[in-house]
C-alpha cells in the first residue's frame, strides 16, 4: 500500500467509520480558553475553569444527546476535567458510545509576503503529545488550517503550506492511534459568488489529497472537515439545494471514496441554516461514497448558551435547547429533517463573525 | 467550478457516462501501423493497408459484438477506412451504438538522465488534430503514458512529466469535444510483488488527479484506463480476488467519484485472465462509485487473430471467437461471468517484456 502500516491500522479504520455512523455526528466543543472566553462574555459569565467545566458538563450530560453524537472534540483542559460528582468527562463520553477527540493545533501564524494568509502551528513534539492524549482516552484529533478567498487568494504558497501541514499532522496522528480530522477551512468572508467558492474548494481539496498521498496517510483512517460551498458572506444567499449541489459536486471531484466520512464545519451559519444545508446534502441524488455528517461548534451550542446564561436554574432549559439541535442534525444526516425543530431564541441568527479567529 | 467551461460540456459528460454503460466496454483496435504489423506477422499476414482494413472490418462487423461495446479506439488510418461495400467504419460503429475513439499520442521518448524512463509525445498541434477527428466522427481520445517499476522507478520526474502530459492532453481534448481517456500504464515487468504495484499505482494515480485538477479538467467528462494491480511478471501469481481487492482499494484511495468509468487495460494478461480479473472486481463488495469495465486490445483479439489466419474462409470462425470474448467481458462488467469462454488459447499469456506499441 502507499500508506505506511500503523500498528493502530484496524482501530483507526473502525473509529473513523464509527464517526460516520448514520444518525450521528460530532460536537465541536474544543474552543480554546481565549475563544470560550468570548462565548462566556456574550452571556455575562466569567471565564474561569469552573465555569468552563460547568458548561461542558451541561452539554455532556444532556439526556439523549449521546445518541446523536459519535464524537466530541475537546480542548486539552477539558480532556482532564470531571463532572461535579467526580467522573472524568472522557469516561462519561466512552460510556455513552461517544469517541473523545482532541484539538492538537496551536493556532495560526501569518505567512510573510502574503496578504494576511496564514499557516497552522503545532507540529513540534506532536508525536509525544498525541501519545499522551491517546493514553488519556482520546481516539481522534483535529487540526484547523485556514484559507481565505480574495483577488489573489488563496495563493499557491498558502495552499501548499496548509495542505502539507495537514498531511504531516495526519500521519503523526495515525502513528499514535488517533484518527486525524483534516480541516482545510476556506473562510466565507467576502463578496465572491458560489462558483468562486466551488473553484477554490476544489483546488484546495485536490491539494490536500495529493499531500495526504505524499505523506502515506491511510485515507480509510481519516475524516474530512471542510466548509460547505456557499456564496461569500457579502454576496446574496442561495437555497440549501443549491449549496448541497455545489458542495457534493466539489467533493465528488476531489475526495476519494476511501474516506469514510465528511463532517462539515458550520462556519458562520446559523444553527438552522447549518442543519438545513446538511439535510439538503443528504437528500441530494448523486454519488456520495462517504457519510455526510456534522462537526458543529457554534451551530450546536448557540441557543444552548443563551438559554443557560451561566445560571444553574437554567440548566434544564439549556439542555432542552441542546437536544433540539442534536436531534435536528441527527435527522439531517439521514435527510429526514423537516424543519420542525422548535426554533429557540436565536436559532436562525447568523453566527458569522468577520475574520473569525478561534 | 474549478474546471473550465467547455462548450461541449454536456456532450462530454453524456459520452463519458455512456462508455461506462453496464454490460459494455471498449475494444482497443488502435494499434499503430508498426504494432499491427507484428500482430499480422504472427499469423503470416502481410502488413499492407488492405489487410489492416480487412482485419478491422472483420472485428466491426462481427455479429453481436457491437452490442457488447460502447466504444472502439481507432488508429488514424482506420478512422478514414470503409467496409468492402464502401461504408465508413465510423458509420458502422455509430449505427451500432458504438462511439468511435482515436489514439492521439505520438509514442514515447526517453527522459534523459533516467534509467530508461519515458514521456509521451503528441501535444504539438493537438487541438487542430482533435478538431479534425471530431469532424470525422470521433467522440473520445486515448493517450498512453508509460511508467515502470524498478529499484528507483518510477522517479518523481517520470511521474510528474507523464501526469502533466496526460492532463494537458485531457484539457485540449475537452476543448474540442473529445472525452479523454487518461491512461497511466504501469508496466507489469519485474520481480516486484503486488504490494509494490499497489503502492506505485496509488502514487501515480494521485499525481494524475492532482495534475488534472491543476489543468481544470472536467472529471465527469473523462475516463481512466489504468493497469490492474497485480504482482510483477516475474513474481508469483495470485488469485483474481486478490487482484480485485488490491485494485479496487487503490482506486478507492485515488480516483474521485466524479469519474464515471474506469476502463482497464489488459497489459500482458491472457484473454481469460483479463476477463476473470474484471469479473472479480465487479463481484467484490465495497465502495465503487465508478463503472468498472474493459478497454482491451490483445485480450479481445488474440484468439480472433489466430482463428482468422488471414484467410477469408476463416472470417466467420474468427468473428465467433471475437463474440465469445466480447460476451465474456460484457458479463464480467456485471460480475456474472461463469468461466465458460475459456477455450483453446484463451489462457495464453500475452506478456511481452518491455512491450512497445
Amino acid at each position: 500500500m502507499s500508506s505506511f502500516k500503523s500498528k493502530y491500522q484496524d482501530e483507526l479504520i473502525a473509529n473513523a467509520a464509527y464517526i460516520g455512523t448514520p444518525g450521528k455526528g460530532i460536537l465541536a466543543a474544543d474552543e480554546s480558553t481565549g475563544t470560550i472566553g468570548k462565548r462566556l462574555a456574550s452571556i455575562n459569565v466569567e471565564n474561569v475553569e469552573s465555569n468552563r467545566r460547568a458548561l461542558r458538563e451541561l452539554l455532556f450530560t444532556t439526556p439523549g444527546a449521546f445518541e446523536c453524537l459519535s464524537g466530541v472534540i475537546l480542548f486539552e483542559e477539558t480532556l482532564y476535567q470531571k463532572t461535579a460528582s467526580g467522573k472524568p468527562f472522557v469516561e462519561l463520553l466512552k460510556e455513552g458510545g461517544v469517541l473523545p477527540g482532541i484539538k492538537v493545533d496551536k493556532g495560526t501564524v501569518e505567512l510573510a509576503g502574503t496578504n494576511g494568509e496564514t499557516t497552522t502551528q503545532g507540529l513540534d513534539g506532536l508525536g509525544q503529545r498525541c501519545q499522551k492524549y491517546y493514553e488519556a482516552g482520546a481516539r481522534f484529533a483535529k487540526w484547523r488550517a485556514v484559507l481565505k478567498i480574495g483577488p489573489n487568494e488563496p495563493s499557491e504558497l498558502a495552499i501548499h503550506e496548509n495542505a502539507y501541514g495537514l498531511a504531516r499532522y495526519a500521519v503523526i496522528c495515525q502513528e499514535t492511534g488517533l484518527v486525524p480530522i483534516v480541516e482545510p477551512e476556506i473562510l466565507v468572508d467576502g463578496p465572491h459568488d458560489i462558483n468562486k467558492c466551488a473553484e477554490v474548494t476544489e483546488r484546495v481539496l485536490a491539494a490536500c489529497y495529493k499531500a495526504l498521498n505524499d505523506h502515506h496517510v491511510l485515507l480509510e483512517g481519516t475524516l474530512l472537515k471542510p466548509n460547505m460551498v456557499t456564496p461569500g458572506s457579502e454576496s446574496p444567499k442561495v437555497t440549501s439545494e443549491v449549496i448541497a449541489k455545489y458542495t457534493v459536486t466539489a467533493l465528488q471531484r476531489t475526495v476519494p471514496a476511501a474516506v469514510p466520512a465528511i463532517v462539515f464545519l458550520s462556519g458562520g451559519q446559523s444553527e438552522e441554516e447549518a442543519t438545513l444545508n446538511l439535510n439538503a446534502m443528504n437528500k441530494f441524488q448523486g454519488k456520495k461514497p462517504w457519510s455526510l455528517s456534522f462537526s458543529f461548534g457554534r451551530a450546536l451550542q448557540q441557543s444552548t448558551l443563551k438559554a443557560w446564561s451561566g445560571k444553574d436554574e437554567n440548566i434544564k432549559k439549556a439542555q432542552d435547547a441542546f437536544i433540539v439541535r442534536c436531534k435536528a442534525n441527527s435527522h439531517a444526516t439521514l435527510g429526514t429533517y423537516k424543519g420542525d425543530a422548535t426554533l429557540a431564541e436565536g436559532a436562525s441568527e447568523s453566527l458569522h463573525v468577520k475574520d473569525y479567529k478561534y
